[in-house]
Order: structure tokens, then C-alpha cells, then sequence
């Protein structure tokens, strides 16, 4: 297990303003931040207002961090190389949220936090998922 | 007034994806490897967030209605199906794979690199995807 206080501290801070900014999104704007949710309603053409809040989001959301690491530099970054390993990957995210109707976000931070029985059912799940196929990918067939 | 709120509560979360350590693609994968090199720090990240959001919900539930006018949203009803299920375990298995997930794919395609393009256009494919089966189900049934 590796776990250095500062990694941590960083997690929680870091967890603290993403929770901040589910909390001002649905206070304010009564919407549930969810990153597959938005990025598919832009995509199943959402229209409107919705859709310039909607791009306003996902304009912050890859803007700013981007911004962030150009003026101080960038972070610690793992990208896998294998670009059809990364592409079966991404399909596999992008039609599984849709479907499950949420992410890590949307059913594991926004669901869970109103103790909504799908969200706590759908995490369990992607973790579980996860847990296992990281274990069968890497320990037992050595392909990432 | 919405916009702006979006756009700041957008940035945000990147900020808190890129400073938890979330868009590190390793870090997410030390998560899944609970045989192997375990890196807790998921859990701080996915505790950190829930925070404010069960202050929020409280809230939430006692105005009915967010600052800007709108109801809040109501708690979807409770169907524990195939989609989600099966949805879920499709997400988890790509989730493993690349240690993406949406939200820190997004916020890292600035320094990702051809990876992260190739995942985040594979992501959208995925979406469009099954928004095609979804309407083919609709047409068929």
C-alpha cells in the first residue's frame, strides 16, 4: 500500500472543491454535475439554453485545469500508450455511463451523497468491475 | 447568470480533479489495485466530494427550489435494471483499462496527450453509440 500524507491531504482538498462545485451547480442551477451526463446531453442535442450552460461547463471544466498546469507546470501523467487499448477503453466508458445513466461524478458523488439506491448499486458495481478487470489486466494477463 | 454559474462550477471541478491527483491515470489504477500496489487516495478524493454534498442536499431538500428559481431535481425512481447494471460493469472495465474515468478525461485533455485525445474520442463515440441503439430499441419496440 502506498499512501504519503501529502497525496491525501491533496485527495481530500481536491475532493473538497469537486464536491463544492456539485454543491453551487445544484444550489444555484438545480443540476446534477455529472461529467458523462453533460458531455451526453450535448451530444444527444440538447438545445438552448441548456446546451450554452452545458458547453460553458465542459469550457471549464478542460479549460481551467488546463490553464492551471500551463502557468505552474505539468503534473504526474500515465496515459497508457497503447492507443486501441485507450480507444476500446473510452468506447467501453462512453456507452456503459449512458447507459447506467452516470459516472464516478454523476452516481458516485451526486447519487450517493442523497443516498439514492441506483448510485450506491451503480458504484458498487463499476468498482467491483474495475477491481477486477484491473487485476485480470495486469496480474494474470500482463496487458496494461 | 446559469452560464457563468456553470462555467465556474466547470472549473472548479477540474481544479479539484487536477489537485486530488485524479487526472493522474496511475493513480486511479493504484485505486482498482487492491492486490497489487493499493493507492488509497480515491476514497479521500470520493469522501472529500461527498462532503459539501450531503450539507448541499439537506439544504436542497428543505428550499425545494435552487437559488436561480428552478425545482431541484427530483430522486429518479429507484429501477435497478439491466442498463444500469450492465452499464455500470461496462464503464468499471474501461475505467480499469485506461484509468480514465469522464470527468478527469476531460479535465487533463490539455496535457494528456494523443492518449487522452484518442480515449476522450472514443468516449464520445461510445455515447453516440448508444444514443443509435437506444433510438433503434425505441423505433423496434
Amino acid at each position: 500500500m502506498i499512501l504519503n500524507p501529502h497525496d491525501w491531504m491533496l485527495g481530500l482538498i481536491g475532493g473538497l472543491m469537486i464536491g463544492g462545485a456539485a454543491a453551487v451547480l445544484l444550489l444555484v442551477n438545480a443540476r446534477i454535475m455529472g461529467a458523462s451526463g453533460v458531455l451526453g446531453s450535448v451530444l444527444d442535442g440538447a438545445g438552448g439554453n441548456v446546451l450554452r450552460e452545458q458547453l460553458l461547463f465542459l469550457g471549464g471544466l478542460i479549460a481551467v485545469p488546463a490553464l492551471a498546469v500551463a502557468v505552474v507546470g505539468a503534473p504526474a501523467t500515465h496515459v497508457s500508450g497503447d492507443l486501441p487499448m485507450l480507444a476500446l477503453a473510452g468506447v467501453l466508458v462512453g456507452f456503459g455511463t449512458r447507459a447506467a445513466n452516470g459516472c464516478t461524478s454523476g452516481h458516485g458523488v451526486c447519487g450517493m451523497s442523497r443516498f439514492s439506491l441506483r448510485s450506491i448499486v451503480a458504484t458498487g458495481v463499476y468498482l467491483a468491475a474495475g477491481m477486477v478487470t484491473f487485476y485480470l489486466a495486469r496480474h494474470v494477463m500482463g496487458a496494461i | 447568470m446559469r452560464a457563468l454559474v456553470a462555467m465556474f462550477s466547470g472549473s472548479l471541478f477540474g481544479l479539484g480533479l487536477l489537485v486530488s491527483g485524479m487526472t493522474d491515470t496511475a493513480k486511479v489504477q493504484g485505486w482498482l489495485d487492491v492486490t497489487g500496489a493499493w493507492d488509497p487516495t480515491l476514497a479521500f478524493v470520493l469522501g472529500g466530494a461527498i462532503l459539501p454534498m450531503l450539507v448541499a442536499w439537506r439544504v436542497a431538500a428543505r428550499r425545494k427550489v435552487a437559488v436561480l428559481g428552478d425545482a431541484i431535481p427530483a430522486l429518479p425512481e429507484q429501477v435497478i435494471d439491466g442498463k444500469l447494471l450492465g452499464g455500470s460493469a461496462l464503464f468499471g472495465i474501461g475505467w480499469a483499462l485506461a484509468g480514465f474515468c469522464p470527468g478527469p478525461a476531460l479535465a487533463s485533455l490539455g496535457w494528456s496527450g494523443i492518449g487522452g485525445s484518442v480515449f476522450v474520442l472514443a468516449m464520445v463515440g461510445g455515447m453516440i453509440a448508444y444514443q443509435l441503439v437506444q433510438r433503434r430499441v425505441a423505433v423496434a419496440a
